[in-house]
């Protein structure tokens, strides 16, 4: 399966028809829902905020690159290269929540449900619990990614050589997981069992929290900039090849040895994963413009967009899953009503 | 139509040792009536006197990568920075990289070999070195950084010969090609040199990989006859002919190699790969334009330190001297293993 053309004969179901195209006109970075408004990050500057009908409205945030993001659904926060970290609320009203005194670049960003924010500016992490007191921790070497822990504050900060487990609020020391190589994004799993990491090099490594055991996922052609965890949290879909590659987590020892699923393959690379909030179904959008929905279970495929276009960038669900956004390298975005 | 290499945005790496002039060479970069605009990314934020309106610090962080290899080092704080900079891509037209005086200018120009989203983005323009003319012979003593850049570089800006004399400029001069004589020297008051001299210089491009003789020979000395007299001090030997002064450093050095016989490719790639994975930490550079048996295509390559890339070029002119020609530059190469090896490549 590598080519949609010609469309009428397609041989895979298609809802190409059923997509509302959106001007973003720039290169988008991330989409977050605010409610039932989608809001197109841009790479530079602004926040495009789309409504169900299509109307866009557009909200100056960053004077300059925007880096990173993350959203509860109720806000965005960003950071940019003018050395801000900024909010933006579902009513469209950006506040500065921080000012890098060296305006250094924000490079990394999490939230947390209770309100609570991380961010990064080269080697040292900050955060500010839901009661607005900051806390900050210098790392060994630059942060590459951030995540919070699902219960209680608890920070993982991904860096060179591992991982350092922060806990904010506690005069115990960090935890560090230890693995060579250069770790960049990292997530904990929904139960809060596992923890995984994006490495420099074409592979993911994981920790079991319970006893550290190492997981090594490799075999990536390229890679992993997008990790996505099913509903429920019992699979891990991953950017970096020519299919979705889906990581199994439902058992006690995740995917030790197992193989990962193979979804969807296309003579393309996967750029983008998203899983949808409810059902096991995913939306992965490849290197040339193509985007498929895909069910986890017996890997059936829904023609969201064609290929032939710049690679798709971003790409979200609203809460509660009743609607998909993307966007392309090049600006062209659409949403899709299901 | 231009190639795809040349619609990457082009990185200058700028090094050189403390004080010798990178400052006042960026900022001559920068202020020149040239239209374009740079990115520039410095070694330590808030550095004073930079005048530019994208300036990125850096972290000068060096990674290993994770293949067992000591010398296939990285910069990641460059990979991240490049990855942002890539956002406000229309933004500026090439990139400058100054890196501290005391930086190895490998895991820089590594980075551009290793990296995917850095390949599919940027490419290595050429490694630009500054030297004070009254100092780098003192520091080529007693700092082995001040070396490494020389050895490195494709551009040499000899600063500050101002201050020095005929001879004084004549020794370091002599210093500078003991250890890489196939850079182009540049000699110069408060860094003044033509942009199109540092800039656009394609020196990682195998497109123009068209000659790699020492630069210093277009003056039309000639270093073939070595009368070797040795005088062994704490750094070399140096030995006189011609009324041109010529050192030979005792740990940094180039050795070039050359046959009008055809190489056999099927014994020269291997030797070659092997040669880089056995001695890559010893070899700095290294480029080579090489004709093969049965085969009418040039073909090119260079290598940083064990990674090597390589490519047909072109055919070979009609009446073109179908010659081989390597070049290594390298600490305490071990000369004869590569000459020899290099022998049992040549077709008989």
């Amino acid at each position: 399966m590598s080519d949609f053309e010609p469309g009428d004969q397609a041989s895979i179901a298609s809802v190409t028809d059923r997509v509302r195209p959106v001007a973003i006109g720039a290169a988008v970075t991330a989409i977050h829902f605010l409610g039932d408004r989608a809001a197109f990050v841009g790479a530079e500057e602004s926040v495009a905020l789309v409504d169900a009908e299509g109307g866009i409205s557009r909200v100056t945030v960053h004077g300059g690159g925007i880096l990173c993001t993350a959203s509860d659904g109720v806000r965005i926060v960003m950071g940019g290269d003018d050395g801000k970290l900024a909010e933006l609320n579902g009513k469209g009203e950006v506040a500065v929540l921080a000012t890098d005194p060296k305006r250094r670049w924000i490079d990394n960003v999490a939230l947390h449900p209770d309100g609570a924010v991380a961010w990064s500016a080269g080697k040292t992490a900050f955060v500010r619990s839901g009661k607005g007191e900051d806390k900050t921790f210098d790392m060994p070497s630059t942060v590459g990614g951030l995540a919070f822990a699902p219960k209680g504050l608890r920070v993982a900060v991904a860096h060179y050589n591992g991982v350092t487990l922060w806990f904010p609020n506690m005069a115990a020391s960090p935890e560090f997981l230890e693995w060579a190589g250069s770790h960049l994004g990292v997530v904990f799993s929904p139960d809060n069992k596992f923890l995984v990491t994006t490495m420099h090099e074409p592979a993911l490594h994981g920790w079991r929290l319970a006893d550290n055991r190492h997981m090594r996922m490799s075999g990536y052609p390229g890679r992993v900039k997008s990790m996505s965890w099913s509903a429920g949290g019992k699979s891990l879909a991953t950017s970096g090849a020519d299919a979705v590659i889906v990581w199994p987590f439902a058992s006690k020892d995740g995917p030790m040895g197992k193989e990962p699923t193979m979804l969807a393959p296309l003579q393309a690379r996967v750029a983008v994963v998203a899983c949808h909030p409810k059902q096991d179904i995913l939306a992965a959008g490849y290197s040339d413009g193509t985007i498929l929905m895909v069910r986890l279970e017996d890997g059936a495929e829904i023609l969201v967009r064609r290929n032939g276009t710049a690679e798709v960038a971003a790409l979200a669900w609203n809460a509660k899953g009743t609607l998909l956004a993307f966007a392309a390298e090049d600006g062209e975005a659409g949403l899709l009503p299901l | 139509m231009p190639s795809p290499t040349l619609q990457k945005i082009p990185v200058t790496v700028l090094t050189g040792y403390l004080g010798a002039g990178k400052t006042t060479l960026l900022n001559r970069i920068l202020s020149e009536n040239h239209g374009k605009k740079y990115a520039v990314i410095v070694n330590e934020f808030g550095e004073i006197g930079i005048d530019n309106d994208l300036i990125i610090g850096a972290d000068e962080e060096v990674f290993e990568m994770n293949n067992g290899c000591v010398c296939c080092t990285v910069r990641g704080d460059l990979v991240r920075i490049l990855d942002g900079l890539m956002k406000r891509k229309g933004k500026f037209d090439a990139i400058i990289v100054e890196t501290t005086g005391l930086a190895d200018p490998a895991p820089v120009a590594q980075t551009f070999f290793v990296d995917e989203d850095v390949q599919k983005n940027a490419r290595l323009d050429a490694v630009v070195t500054v030297a004070d003319a009254k100092w780098l012979s003192d520091r080529l003593k007693d700092a082995p950084e001040a070396k490494n850049q020389i050895a490195f570089a494709d551009v040499i800006v000899l600063n500050k010969t101002d201050l020095v004399s005929k001879a004084e400029l004549a020794e370091v001069e002599a210093r500078i090609r003991g250890i890489n004589p196939y850079a182009k020297l540049h000699r110069t008051e408060r860094c003044k040199v033509k942009l199109s001299d540092v800039l656009e210089r394609g020196a990682f491009d195998l497109d123009r990989i068209l000659d790699i003789e020492p630069d210093f020979l277009e003056a039309g000395s000639d270093h073939e006859h070595h009368d070797h007299d040795h005088h062994h001090g704490h750094d070399g030997h140096d030995h006189g002919h011609g009324g041109l002064k010529h050192y030979h450093d005792e740990e940094m050095q180039s050795l070039a190699l050359r046959t009008d016989k055809p190489l056999d490719p099927t014994k020269f790639m291997p030797w070659l790969q092997n040669l880089v994975a056995s001695e890559g930490q010893k070899i700095l550079r290294s480029k080579g334009i090489l004709a093969f048996s049965d085969d009418d295509d040039r073909y090119v390559f260079q290598g940083v330190h064990m990674m090597l890339e390589g490519d047909h070029q072109r055919k070979w002119k009609e009446g073109e001297a179908r010659e081989s020609r390597l070049v290594f530059i390298g600490r305490e190469l071990p000369e004869q293993i590569i000459r020899d090896g290099f022998e049992s490549c040549i077709t008989s």
